[in-house]
C-alpha cells in the first residue's frame, strides 16, 4: 500500500477525488439528522452539515454547500472517515486531525486520506478551510453530549 | 510622456520585495494601494518635527500643526472643487458613511420613506441604510443596474417618487468598474427633493472629481485607496447639508461649551464631526499623496490606467479558460474567473495559486454582497490596476492564468 504521507502525487489525487465527487453530498429531509451550518467569516465557504446519531453510533454524515477545494475535500474525506464511528472513535480521529493541522504527532492510520491535508500549515491562510467543518462536527457532538447528561439526568 | 519606472521609484514597496519569495506584483489596488515615499514622510514629519495636537495649544508647535493640518483641509477642497469649511475628516469611506446614514437620516427621515441604493453597492454603503431603515421605519429599495452593470439616470428616475429622501450609490463599483453618470443622476434625484450621496472610494483615486459639476450633496472616499494612509477620509457635504447634520460621535474638540444643566453647543462645520484626537498623522499623509497625484495628473493617470486595463481586457479574453465579468470598465478593475475543463475554481483556490507566483489579488465577493445575483457567480478574482503598474505585471498575470489548473491550485498546500 502507498501511503499518503510525503506523497503529493497521492494527495493531489486524493483532493481532486473528493472535490470534483465529494461523498454523502446530498442532506436528508429526516428531522432525526443533526444540523450545523459553518461558513467562514472572511471567505465563500459556506456548508451545511449533518449527522444521524444513533445510541454511540454516528449512523450517517452528509454535507451541502459551496467551498473552495480545500474545505470541499476536508468534509468530504471526514464524512467517510466518521460514518459508522462511535461517538468516542469519531472525538479520537478529530483529536488527531487537529493535531496533524497543528503540525503535531498524529496517527496516521486514523486519519487515512486526511492525511492528504498534514502540510495545510504551509499556507496558514487556508487552516480555516481545512477545519471549517471539522469544528462544525464538532459543534454538533459537544451539542449532542449535552443532550444526552441533560436527558439522563432526568 | 507617462514614465512609470521613474514613477515606481517613488514607491519603496515597488523596490525588490518579494510574496512567497517571487518577485512582488501587488494588483489589489482596489483593497488598498501602496505609498510613495512622499506620503511616508509626512506621516514621519508629524511625530519627528510638528508632534502636538490640533485645536488645543497655544505654544507655536501646536500653531504649527493647525497650520499644518488646515491646509490639508485646502488641499482636499481643492483636489474635489469645494469650500474648505465643506471638508470632513473621517477615518475613512465606512465612518464617513455612518455619519450621513446617522448624522442626516435619522433627523431628516421618516415611517416609510424611502432610501435607495443599487445591489452593487459595498458592504460600507449597504448595511448603514439597512440599520437607518430599521431606526426609522423607512424603506431601502434598489435601484435596477441596467445589463452593463451601470446605475442609469433614467433607472433612477424610475425608482424616484415623493417618498425618496436619500438616494446613496457608488460614482465607480469596486467589482464592476464602471462610471456612473453621476451628473445626469443628481438632476433627476433634485428633481424629486431627495438628496445623492456619492461613494467615491473607488473614483478619487483614479479620475478628477468635481463636486461642484457633479452636483451630489454628499461625496465620501478614503485616503489609502489612493495612496495616502490608512484612517482617513473626507466627508464632503453642501454647506448647508452638514449645518443639518448631527455629528456620529461627541466628545472633546467638536464642542464650544457645556454645563451640568445639559446644555452643549457645538463648534461650527465641519469641527463639530471631528471629535476627539483626530488622525492627524494621517490627514497630513492624506495631503501628501493628494500633492504627489495631482503632481502627475489625474488625467494622466486615468489615461494611463485605461490604457493597461485594456491591454489587460485584450489578453485576458484571448485565453480559454478565463471568463471576464466586466470587459467594458471603465477604470482598472478587472473580475474574472479561472475555468478548469469548463468549470470555474473557486475564487480563493485561484488566489492562493497566484500568490505563489508573487501576484497579489483580491478574491471572494470584494464587500459587494448584493451583487452576486447579477454576476451569476459567488465570487470572483479581481485584479485592480493602478498608475504604478505596468505591462510586464499584466504578462506575468497572463502568463500564470494561461496555466492555472485546478491541480496545481490543490498543490500550493502539498
Amino acid at each position: 500500500m502507498h501511503t499518503i504521507k510525503d506523497n503529493p502525487i497521492l494527495k493531489r489525487e486524493i483532493m481532486m477525488d473528493h472535490y470534483e465527487s465529494p461523498r454523502n453530498f446530498q442532506l436528508s429531509n429526516d428531522s432525526f439528522y443533526r444540523q450545523i451550518h459553518v461558513y467562514s467569516q472572511s471567505c465563500q465557504d459556506d456548508i451545511h452539515l449533518q449527522i444521524l446519531i444513533n445510541k454511540d453510533i454516528i449512523e450517517d454524515v452528509r454535507f451541502e454547500g459551496k467551498a473552495c477545494v480545500i474545505a470541499t475535500a476536508a468534509t468530504s474525506i471526514m464524512t467517510e472517515l466518521i460514518k459508522g464511528c462511535s461517538i468516542k472513535q469519531a472525538n479520537e480521529i478529530i483529536e488527531n486531525y487537529f493535531a496533524m493541522i497543528n503540525q503535531k504527532e498524529y496517527d496516521e492510520n486514523l486519519l487515512k486520506e486526511a492525511v492528504a491535508l498534514e502540510t495545510i500549515g504551509k499556507q496558514a491562510n487556508r487552516i480555516s478551510c481545512a477545519t471549517l467543518s471539522w469544528n462544525g462536527l464538532k459543534e454538533l457532538l459537544n451539542e449532542n453530549e449535552k443532550k444526552q447528561s441533560e436527558s439522563n439526568k432526568n | 510622456m507617462f514614465n512609470v519606472d521613474k514613477i515606481r521609484q517613488d514607491f519603496p514597496m515597488l523596490q525588490g520585495k518579494t510574496n512567497e519569495g517571487k518577485p512582488l506584483i501587488y494588483l489589489d489596488n482596489g483593497a488598498t494601494t501602496l505609498k510613495p515615499n512622499s506620503v511616508i514622510e509626512a506621516v514621519n514629519n508629524y511625530y519627528q518635527n510638528i508632534s502636538s495636537n490640533i485645536n488645543r495649544g497655544d505654544y507655536k508647535l501646536a500653531y504649527l500643526v493647525d497650520q499644518a493640518y488646515e491646509s490639508a483641509r485646502e488641499t482636499v477642497a481643492n483636489f474635489i472643487n469645494c469650500q474648505n469649511k465643506e471638508v470632513v475628516f473621517t477615518y475613512g469611506t465606512t465612518h464617513a458613511l455612518n455619519q450621513i446614514a446617522y448624522g442626516y437620516g435619522l433627523n431628516n427621515l421618516k415611517k416609510d420613506d424611502e432610501i435607495l441604493i443599487t445591489i452593487a453597492e459595498h458592504a460600507s454603503n449597504t448595511l448603514p441604510w439597512y440599520r437607518l431603515a430599521a431606526f426609522t421605519k423607512a424603506k431601502v429599495k434598489f435601484i435596477p443596474l441596467d445589463k452593463k452593470g451601470r446605475i442609469t439616470a433614467k433607472n433612477v428616475k424610475k425608482m424616484l417618487n415623493e417618498k425618496v429622501k436619500i438616494v446613496s450609490i457608488t460614482h465607480v463599483s469596486n467589482v464592476l468598474g464602471c462610471i456612473n453618470d453621476i451628473k445626469e443622476i443628481s438632476k433627476v434625484v433634485h428633481n424629486f427633493n431627495a438628496i445623492l450621496v456619492v461613494d467615491a472610494a473607488q473614483s478619487a483615486p483614479h479620475i478628477k472629481i468635481d463636486v461642484k459639476a457633479l452636483d451630489c450633496d454628499f461625496l465620501v472616499f478614503s485616503g489609502h485607496k489612493m495612496c495616502g494612509p490608512t484612517a482617513v477620509g473626507v466627508m464632503y457635504g453642501k454647506y448647508h447639508l452638514l449645518e443639518n447634520t448631527q455629528p456620529l460621535m461627541l466628545g472633546g474638540g467638536m464642542n464650544t461649551r457645556f454645563d451640568t444643566n445639559f446644555n452643549v453647543s457645538l463648534k461650527d462645520v465641519p469641527y463639530k464631526f471631528e471629535a476627539g484626537t483626530t488622525n492627524i498623522e494621517a490627514v497630513l499623509g492624506l495631503e501628501a499623496a493628494i500633492n504627489y497625484l495631482q503632481k502627475i495628473g489625474l488625467d494622466r493617470i486615468a489615461s494611463y490606467e485605461k490604457q493597461l486595463k485594456d491591454y489587460a481586457i485584450n489578453r485576458l479574453k484571448k485565453l480559454d479558460n478565463v471568463i471576464v465579468y466586466n470587459p467594458e470598465a471603465d477604470i482598472g478593475i478587472i473580475s474574472f474567473n479561472v475555468l478548469d475543463k469548463g468549470k470555474i475554481i473557486f475564487g480563493q483556490d485561484v488566489a492562493s495559486y497566484l500568490s505563489k507566483h508573487g501576484l497579489c489579488l483580491r478574491s471572494g465577493n470584494h464587500c459587494a454582497k448584493n451583487l452576486w445575483q447579477y454576476l451569476n457567480t459567488d465570487s470572483t478574482v479581481r485584479c485592480a490596476l493602478y498608475f504604478y503598474n505596468t505591462k510586464e505585471e499584466v504578462d506575468k498575470l497572463i502568463e500564470v492564468l494561461e496555466t492555472t489548473t485546478l491541480e496545481k491550485c490543490i498543490d500550493v498546500i502539498l
